[in-house]
């Protein structure tokens, strides 16, 4: 992980449905894990769905994170469906 | 401790070194979730469990530490598997030992239901007829808000 890139992580169903596990996105100055998440739907397709109707639930840094959370380089910000274990 | 794992457990081995802890236990609960043949749909032939390492230890960890503040809790132990798992078969264990019965089985009861709803797993379900990923239940955020 370089420090002033994010990594982005996805899985579950998002994993599958995106084909992709992880992602290394430059990271700007200001930026929320929302705003990350509006810029990958943006890419269209398959990717439109993270701002769709399904809940997508956000993790920075292993922690859960919301919309509104910053991101910072060097982070890692992870999109998942809502977790099913247990 | 906690250990996410793809192999089985011996819950009678699990609730044997709770036993042997010296934690000045009065009251052992615990809890062993077993693969459905329904769940989402029917027919189901058994389940494929994800997880994000790192992260899920974190929560689960968390998990643990407000039980403690909530409940006399002595010593905590959680398995939970990942991976390919057909019918049946044993998915997570959580045991507590506490000195007395009402908090071994609140504190029980609190560390799965809030681990259905916050720890990062997805189970899919696979059937004859093809695999989907399980969604997550309004029952199941309904019983975690239980203790909030």
């Amino acid at each position: 992980m370089s420090t002033d890139t994010l990594t982005i992580r996805f899985f579950a169903r998002l994993r599958e449905e995106l084909a992709t596990d992880t992602l290394e996105l430059p990271a700007r100055s200001n930026q929320t894990a929302g705003d990350l998440l509006a810029e990958l739907a943006a890419r269209g397709g398959a990717w439109a769905q993270l701002e769709g109707d399904q809940p997508v639930m956000i993790a920075v840094n292993q922690a859960m994170a919301k919309p509104s959370t910053p991101v910072r380089p060097g982070d890692e910000v992870a999109f998942f469906p809502p977790v099913t274990g247990g | 401790m906690i250990s996410i794992q793809t192999g089985d457990f011996d819950p009678a081995a699990e609730y044997q070194a709770l036993r042997d802890s010296g934690a000045g236990t009065g009251a052992i609960a615990t809890f062993t979730g077993l693969v459905r043949d329904s769940g989402d749909q029917e027919g189901v032939t058994g389940l494929y469990l994800e997880h994000y390492p790192g992260m899920t230890e974190q929560v689960i960890q968390g998990l643990i530490d407000q039980a403690r503040q909530r409940w006399d809790v002595r010593k905590v132990r959680v398995i939970h598997r990942v991976g390919r798992l057909g019918l049946q078969e044993q998915i997570v264990f959580v045991g507590v030992c506490s000195g007395h019965r009402s908090d071994a089985f609140a504190a029980c009861a609190f560390l799965m239901d809030a681990l259905k709803t916050s720890a990062p797993f997805w189970k899919k379900e696979l059937t004859d007829s093809g695999e989907h990923w399980v969604e997550q239940k309004a029952s199941d955020r309904a019983r975690a808000q239980r203790w909030e």
